[in-house]
């Protein structure tokens, strides 16, 4: 009876102290939160008509594409974002051969060390060898870049909420602000050396557009649309965030058949073992 | 503990009746899972989430062992090393999707666990020691979580550990060097991050032991039942093997299927996307959200808002930060004291009309609201929600339980579990086999605590 | 206390459903629908068993790093360089001509691991003899391949961890090692670069 009643005691207390100090004021104070007073940015991504192949449960790489978005990578992103986690070598599941692959390393350069004075200098890079970092280090990167890091694309599809769409969205969002939207944030700006972006989520982002028609020349002849580029270098980045997506997909296809398989027959002995025991309600 | 018509182990080569006499370990889990522990005929679903609660520990504990060959707890490789077992050891990320996600799984399982015994009343007599084991192992396992949260050194996993550890900030005096002394410097760093290694790896093998006594204090009265009326005969039970085994097998298989469904094709659904950014002491994330099985938690945590002070002084009693972690703990020390806070004599919510009005219609909805509100961000209208849903909380456990346990008038129970599942049962003495000839109803229907064989005893 | 209630004449009625007095037939189809779950779960089982044990085996990176590119056009008659094959040292000598014939004139039947030098060498570049530096005996480092170092009392390399004395082309003569140093596989990139793995 005792405990019953500290309890009741404690209990009224502790809501007591709640609803006193901390509720009602609340409630007397209590105002939603005014419409965000700056530009507000886009939550919803959009994504190519059609959608990503790799998607959905039955999706797969398309190599071709795979291949295009690396060249894109290269030729345009790599010269400010680094893609540490990625070897060369694992350029191989992008469709290349293992010569291919080594000549494609040898055309980058790695930190290295001269063999015989020890200083350090460059090399041509081996499959073995992890995408290098186009500055030395951070303090370098923000000089570059007017006090902006560029991020580190290997895990950028898995870094954002909803990756893959948010990369592709990004890259296509540098548009017109809306007059609409911008008479209603009378703050908003767009500050010398940041570049409007819908699809940021500080709407103002450090890197300017990149993707212009014809920017580069696909080797396989595809146009270089921006949103071609847009597309195919976004499925690169997810296969650098998660280079086993098809494996484990196709993986899990396996694995929940042979476990539905296996829980059946798990349902008929259970039921075999209950028969006879449990006679209807009567 | 058994019952008197439990099933005796007989070992029937020389070698087992060798071993029996040595070490007699088969007797051991014939009598704890095998055909010597006589269960209640009539468990539902509800019953099959200690043996997959069992099933999670061990999945968590061999993918974790298993992890902790290829990873290293040092800052600067930590997130590289997450990264070498994601890319580069084979099924590496198989074995990681399938630790992180088990660690989900392993909460659901354990809070539909918790969820099962609160209903029951799986806590009151004599079934006390099995409950209060099962708050401390989900002491255990929230600790285990947060810690193996923080070991890939993402942003979250630096953030939370920044937060959870500055609670202790908030405890008066002894706060600010206890928080210093528990990360091993002023922010997180490596000292932390091999401390909390260490500890991650260590406690599920203490949650092992624990789980252990947890089992042994259920064999002493044995399974409870949905009906909460007590065994009383043989026709009341089942053996654990075959009858047991072979429903846990399916329900472990329904487990897989949902399990391997998120571990294969939607793994990162339940993790937060920052957590694939490096840890960076220099920049909080937007908003600082812990996994989702601690939400309940971080809302209360975050309920109070306001300084405990005497009014018109403006003299703080206790500073909101400590309030908010003492509710927080609170909320699950409360749990300790569900079986003496309960009175009612019957168990299970079935049968208890009021009781169940407040569980569907007050405390689940909270759960649910608080589960919502811990990962929303912190603006209104969900401080006050959490407030209000808070507040319902701790007056359930506290207040509206003893109340309602002292005066409900619970329904009428069946006489036995065998009548409850065969709608009639012989009185004991009857010599004729369970489940003939039905009987008038109010012939059996006793009040609770008036039995006059006993075995319906006051929770107290 | 929960058994005070139960009967001295337990029903038996349970006992007999559970086991049944089914007809033959029927318990085959019982026992076949247990064997078949329980076979499955087994299969189960062992197929997780599988990546568990994979884990263990070389990851990717590890595999990728196992062939090494060595320059040897700096490399003297008689002189030896050390580079490293697998995170194990790998000896690569440039013999001398007297080495070379000295090495040919030995009975290849009298040894305790028959290899002639031909064996031991390729056809490219019979100056180039490339060996891993791992006593096959318990695998220290052999000396021998540096300036100064005990070259043992055949002239070529010595394990001073249990005595056993290797040839100038890395032959067991004498001591506990089994075989000869062992010569992985390789090929030249060029007259002056050779890849080995």
């Amino acid at each position: 009876m005792t405990i019953r009643l500290a309890s009741i005691i404690v209990g009224l207390a502790l809501t007591a102290v709640l609803v006193l100090w901390s509720l009602a004021p609340g409630l007397l104070n209590f105002a939603l939160p005014e419409d965000p007073p700056y530009y507000a940015y886009q939550e919803e991504n959009i994504q190519p008509a059609g959608g990503f192949v790799f998607e959905g449960p039955l999706g797969t790489w398309d190599e071709q594409q795979l291949q295009r978005g690396y060249q894109v990578y290269k030729e345009v992103c790599s010269a400010c974002h680094s893609l540490k986690y990625v070897a060369f070598r694992n350029l191989e599941q992008l469709g290349y051969n293992e010569a291919e692959v080594r000549a494609e390393a040898a055309n980058w350069n790695v930190p290295g060390i001269d063999p015989l004075t020890g200083e350090a200098t460059t090399r041509p890079a081996t499959p073995t060898d992890y995408f290098p970092s186009p500055y030395p280090n951070d303090v370098a990167a923000r000089a570059a870049n007017n006090n902006a890091i560029p991020p580190d694309l290997s895990l950028m599809t898995k870094a954002r909420k909803d990756g893959t769409h948010y990369v592709y969205s990004l890259l296509l969002g540098y548009n017109e602000p809306d007059p609409e939207d911008v008479a209603k944030s009378p703050d908003f700006e767009t500050p010398a050396g940041l570049y409007f972006n819908e699809y940021f989520y500080n709407i103002n982002i450090a890197m300017p557009p990149q993707l212009y028609p014809d920017l580069i020349t696909y080797s396989d002849g595809t146009e270089a649309t921006p949103e071609q580029m847009a597309e195919d270098v976004t499925a690169f980045l997810t296969w650098t965030a998660e280079p086993s997506l098809v494996e484990r997909k196709q993986t899990g296809w396996f694995v929940i058949g042979f476990l539905f398989f296996a829980t059946i027959l798990a349902f008929l002995s259970y039921k075999q073992v209950w028969a006879g025991l449990k006679p209807k309600k009567t | 503990m058994s019952f008197a018509w439990a099933k005796q182990y007989e070992p029937k080569s020389a070698f087992t009746k060798w071993v029996d006499e040595k070490l007699p370990v088969p007797r051991l889990v014939y009598n704890a899972v095998g055909a010597g522990y006589p269960v209640p005929r009539n468990l539902n679903y509800m019953w099959n989430f200690g043996v997959l609660a069992g099933f999670c520990l061990v999945l968590q504990i061999v993918t974790g062992v298993v992890l902790a060959m290829h990873y290293a707890a040092n800052t600067e490789v930590a997130f590289g090393t997450v990264e070498h077992i994601m890319r580069n050891v084979n099924y590496g990320w198989m074995m990681r999707y399938a630790h992180a996600n088990g660690a989900s799984f392993f909460f659901i399982v354990i809070y539909l666990h918790i969820f099962r015994g609160l209903f029951y009343s799986s806590y009151k007599a004599p079934r006390e020691m099995i409950w209060l084991l099962g708050v401390v192992i989900f002491l255990l396992l929230m600790a285990t979580a947060f810690m193996g949260y923080v070991l890939p050194w993402g942003q979250m996993s630096f953030w939370g550990a920044k937060v959870i550890t500055g609670l202790f900030g908030a405890i008066p005096f002894i706060g600010e060097p206890l928080q210093i002394w528990l990360v091993g410097g002023y922010a997180p760093d490596n000292a932390a991050l091999n401390r909390f290694f260490s500890l991650h790896f260590l406690l599920p093998f203490v949650t092992a032991g624990v789980v252990i006594l947890h089992i042994w204090a259920l064999h002493i009265p044995g399974s409870s039942n949905p009906t909460g009326v007590e065994v009383k005969k043989e026709s009341d039970t089942v053996p654990f093997h075959p009858y047991y085994t072979a429903k846990d097998g399916f329900g472990l298989g329904i487990f897989l299927i949902l399990f391997t469904f998120m571990v294969f094709f939607l793994p990162n659904t339940l993790g937060h996307p920052d957590n694939y950014v490096e840890a960076n002491p220099l920049s909080t994330p937007a908003l600082i959200v812990p996994e989702w099985y601690f939400y309940p938690f971080y809302a209360i945590l975050r309920a109070f808002t306001g300084d405990l002070t005497i009014p018109f002084t403006g003299i703080v009693l206790i500073e909101a930060k400590l309030l908010g972690v003492i509710a927080m703990f609170g909320s699950i020390l409360v749990w300790f004291f569900l079986p003496w806070l309960d009175k009612s004599p019957v168990r299970s919510g079935h049968y208890r009309p009021l009781f169940n009005k407040f569980f569907w219609l007050g405390l689940m909805p909270c759960m649910g609201a608080l589960f919502y509100l811990g990962g929303a961000k912190p603006e209104e209208p969900y401080i006050v929600l959490s407030q209000i849903f808070t507040a319902y909380y701790f007056l359930h456990f506290l207040v509206i339980l003893p109340i309602i346990s002292q005066i409900e008038v619970p329904k009428p129970l069946p006489f036995s579990i065998t009548e409850a599942v065969l709608g009639s049962d012989d009185k004991p003495g009857s010599s004729t086999g369970g489940g003939t000839h039905p009987k008038p109803k109010d012939a059996v229907k006793d009040l609770p605590g008036r039995d006059p064989d006993g075995s319906l005893q006051p929770a107290e | 206390m929960a058994s005070t209630g139960a009967s001295d004449t337990a029903t038996t009625a349970q006992a007999d459903r559970a086991h049944g007095d089914d007809t033959q037939d029927g318990v085959r189809r019982r026992d076949w629908i247990h064997i078949a779950a329980l076979s499955t779960a087994g299969v189960g089982a062992a197929s997780v068993l599988f990546p568990l044990v994979s884990q263990m085996a070389p990851s990717a990176d590890v595999l990728a790093a196992s062939t090494t590119d060595v320059d040897i056009s700096a490399l003297q008659p008689g002189q030896s360089v050390k580079a490293e094959f697998r995170k194990q040292p790998l000896f690569v000598t440039r013999l001398t001509d007297a080495t070379m014939a000295e090495a040919s004139e030995i009975d290849v039947s009298s040894l305790r691991d028959p290899q002639s030098f031909e064996d031991r060498t390729q056809e490219t570049d019979r100056s180039v003899l490339v060996q891993l530096g791992v006593c096959t005996h318990l695998g220290c480092v052999p000396l021998g391949a540096a300036e100064g170092e005990n070259k043992g009392e055949f002239n070529g390399y010595f394990c001073p961890c249990h005595g056993s004395h290797y040839d100038a082309i890395g032959r067991i003569r004498k001591g506990p090692a089994p075989t000869n140093l062992a010569v992985p596989d390789f090929e030249f990139v060029s007259e002056s670069v050779i890849r080995v793995g």
